[in-house]
C-alpha cells in the first residue's frame, strides 16, 4: 500500500533557527498518528510543511508519491484538511455557513455552492453530532462545540488526510473523549489521522502510532504502545523521573 | 440554496429608491423648481448612490479580505492614495475627463492599499492594530504630501480643499457615466467571487488550507475595492467611515456570508450617502456642510466603539 503521507529526512528552519530537524514517519490508511514533543520541538510546523503550507528548506513532505508542494491548491485541499488549534473569527458565522465553506475546494471559481454541496454538509453535521446547532452563530457555541464544528468543516473537504493541532487543549473530558471517539471512526473508514495533542492519557487509549519528537530532532515513531513509553516521554520531555508518568498517567 | 436572508436584501432596492426620490425634496431652497431638481438635485443623488455604493462595497471587502472589522477604504489609506492620484492630475494638468485620470487615480488607492499591507506584514500575517497603525501612517503621510501641493500651487487650493474634506462637486454627467459603471462593474465581479471572502474571513492560512491561493485573491480583491474607492473619490474626494459602518449594520441583518453582505453592502452605502448629503443640504442652509463631514461626524464614535469591542476580544 503507498502510503498516504511519507515524509523524508524533513528540515525546516525559522529565520536560520531549525524548528524541524529530520522528521522521518508515514501515515497510512487507517492510522490514528499522535504526534507528541516538548514545546518547540516543532510539532505545529510539522504539520504545516505535511500540509504543504510551509516550504521545507530540505527534505520533502510526499502525499500519495508526489511532493506536497507540486500539488495545485485545490487538488490539495480535496486531499488534506487542517484544523488548526484555535480559530478566532471577527464575524457571526452560522454553523451551516462555516461548514459548507469546507466544500470551496470542490466548486470552481466561478461557480455557487450547489444543492448536493449543501446535503453534503448535512451529512457531516449529522456525523459529527451537531446537527442541530447548524443555524447558530459559530461564536455562541462552546469550545468544544466549535472544534466540532471545525472539524466538520474538514471532512466536508472530503479529505484522506486530517491533520490536527492540539484539538483538544482547552476542552473539558467529555469532548475530549468526543472528539477521539470520532476520530477513531474515520480512521477506521479508510482516512489517516495525524494529531498533535499534550492528552498524553488519551493518546495512549486512541492513537494506533506515534512520533515523538524532541528539541532538535525526532526521538521515535511505531505503534504507539512501544513510542509512547514512560522512557520515550521521559527523554522527549526532559522529566527527571520516569516513575511518576507510570503512576500518572499509567504508561509503562 | 434561497433562504430568507437573500431575499431580505432585495427590500434595500425599494428603500435606496425612496430615499433617493426624498432626498429630491430637500435642499437649500424650499420652493425648488424643475431646474433645480432635475438639473442639480437628481444628478447630485445619484453621485452620492454612486459613491456611497463604492465605499460599502469597498468596506465589506476589506473587512472580509483582511479578517479586519476595523478596515474601510478611508482607514487604510485607500482614498487618500486616491486623492494624491487626483492631486498629481491636477498638478500636471490632466483632467478629470480624461480616460488617464481615473487610470491615475486608481493607481494611487491600488499602491496605497498595497503599501499599508506590506507595512503592517511585520510577521506572517499582518495584526488588526497593525493595518490599522499602518493606514494611519500612509493617510498621514499621503495628505501631508498632497497639503504640501496645495500650499504651494494656492490656484488649485479652493477645489482641493472641498475634495479633501469630502463633497460634491457640480456633478458631471460623464464623470457620474464612468464612476457608475466602474462601480458597478467591481459589485458584480465581487458578487461572483464572494465565496474567497467567507475563507478569507477564517484567516489566510486557513484559505489556503481551503484550496485558495492567497496572493492570488488578495491582489484580486485588492484591486476590485481599489477600482470602486478611486471612482468615489473621482467623483466627492475623500468620504470617510461609509465603508466602515454600513457593512457592520449590515452584518446584523443579513448575516456574515459575502453572498449577501457585499451586494447589500453597496446598496446600503448608496442609500446611507444619499441620507447623510441630504442633511448635509440642509442642516445648516443656506451653508452647505460637505458630506465627508457629516459620516465623520457618525463614523468617528462609530469607530471608537469597534476598536474597544474588537480590543476586548484579542
Amino acid at each position: 500500500m503507498t502510503p498516504l503521507v511519507k515524509v523524508d529526512k524533513l528540515k525546516f528552519s525559522y529565520n536560520g533557527t531549525p524548528a524541524v530537524a529530520g522528521a522521518d514517519f508515514e501515515l497510512l490508511e487507517h492510522d490514528l498518528l499522535a504526534i507528541i514533543g516538548p514545546n518547540g520541538s516543532g510539532k505545529s510546523t510539522l504539520l504545516r510543511l505535511i500540509s504543504g503550507f510551509l516550504e521545507p528548506s530540505e527534505g520533502a513532505a510526499r502525499l500519495l508519491g508526489r511532493n506536497v508542494r507540486a500539488y495545485p491548491k485545490s487538488e490539495l485541499a480535496r486531499l488534506i484538511a487542517y484544523v488548526p488549534s484555535e480559530l478566532y473569527l471577527p464575524y457571526d458565522f452560522s454553523v451551516f455557513e462555516i461548514v459548507l465553506m469546507g466544500r470551496s475546494p470542490h466548486v470552481a471559481w466561478w461557480r455557487n455552492y450547489s444543492d448536493e454541496d449543501a446535503a453534503r454538509v448535512l451529512e457531516v453535521l449529522k456525523q459529527v453530532g451537531i446537527a442541530e446547532f447548524r443555524d447558530r452563530s459559530i461564536n455562541s457555541l462552546s469550545s468544544g462545540e466549535r472544534q466540532l464544528a471545525f472539524i466538520a468543516q474538514a471532512l466536508a473537504q472530503e479529505p484522506k488526510v486530517l491533520l490536527l493541532d492540539e484539538p483538544t487543549s482547552h476542552l473539558d473530558i467529555n469532548y475530549k473523549i468526543r472528539i477521539f471517539e470520532l476520530l477513531t471512526r474515520l480512521a477506521s473508514s479508510a482516512m489517516g489521522i495525524a494529531v498533535v495533542s499534550h492528552d498524553l492519557a488519551l493518546l495512549s487509549a486512541y492513537a494506533g502510532k506515534a512520533l515523538v519528537l524532541k528539541k532538535g530532532g525526532q526521538l521515535f515513531f511505531g505503534p504507539a504502545e512501544k513510542s509512547l513509553s514512560a522512557v520515550n516521554i521521559s527523554s522527549a520531555y526532559g522529566i527527571s523521573d520516569p516513575a511518576a508518568l507510570t503512576r500518572i498517567l499509567n504508561i509503562h | 440554496m434561497q433562504n430568507n436572508n437573500t431575499r431580505k436584501t432585495v427590500w434595500l432596492v425599494p428603500a435606496v429608491l425612496a430615499a433617493a426620490v426624498a432626498a429630491l425634496f430637500f435642499g437649500a431652497v424650499s420652493d425648488a423648481g424643475p431646474d433645480i431638481i432635475w438639473g442639480l438635485r437628481l444628478p447630485r443623488i445619484l453621485a452620492a448612490a454612486v459613491v456611497g455604493a463604492g465605499l460599502g462595497f469597498s468596506g465589506a471587502v476589506f473587512q472580509g479580505l483582511l479578517k479586519n472589522p476595523l478596515s474601510d477604504p478611508y482607514i487604510l489609506g485607500t482614498s487618500a492614495g486616491a486623492m494624491a492620484g487626483a492631486v498629481l492630475c491636477s498638478a500636471f494638468g490632466v483632467g478629470r475627463a480624461e480616460p488617464l485620470f481615473y487610470l491615475i487615480v486608481f493607481a494611487g488607492a491600488f499602491s496605497a492599499t498595497f503599501f499599508t499591507y506590506s507595512l503592517a506584514k511585520i510577521k506572517k500575517y499582518p495584526s488588526v492594530a497593525h493595518l490599522v497603525l499602518a493606514g494611519v501612517a500612509v493617510s498621514t503621510f499621503l495628505t501631508a504630501l498632497i497639503m504640501l501641493f496645495m500650499t504651494l500651487y494656492r490656484e488649485h487650493s479652493l477645489s482641493l480643499v472641498y475634495f479633501l474634506l469630502g463633497g460634491f462637486f457640480p456633478a458631471d454627467n460623464y464623470l457620474l457615466a464612468v464612476s457608475g459603471a466602474i462601480v458597478a462593474g467591481a459589485v458584480a465581479a465581487g458578487a461572483l467571487l464572494w465565496r474567497y471572502l467567507d475563507i478569507f474571513s477564517l484567516g489566510e492560512e486557513k484559505a489556503a488550507y481551503l484550496g485558495a491561493d492567497p496572493d492570488k485573491i488578495r491582489l484580486v480583491f485588492f484591486a476590485l475595492a481599489s477600482l470602486a474607492t478611486a471612482a468615489a473619490v473621482a467623483l466627492a474626494g475623500t468620504v470617510g467611515f461609509v465603508g466602515l459602518i454600513v457593512p457592520h449594520i449590515l452584518r446584523l441583518v443579513f448575516g456574515a456570508s459575502h453572498r449577501r453582505l457585499l451586494v447589500s453592502s453597496a446598496l446600503g452605502g448608496a442609500l446611507f450617502l444619499i441620507l447623510a448629503d441630504a442633511v448635509a443640504r440642509t442642516v445648516a442652509a443656506p451653508v452647505e456642510i460637505p458630506v465627508g463631514v457629516v459620516t465623520a461626524l457618525f463614523g468617528a464614535p462609530f469607530f471608537i466603539w469597534l476598536l474597544r469591542r474588537t480590543a476586548g476580544e484579542h
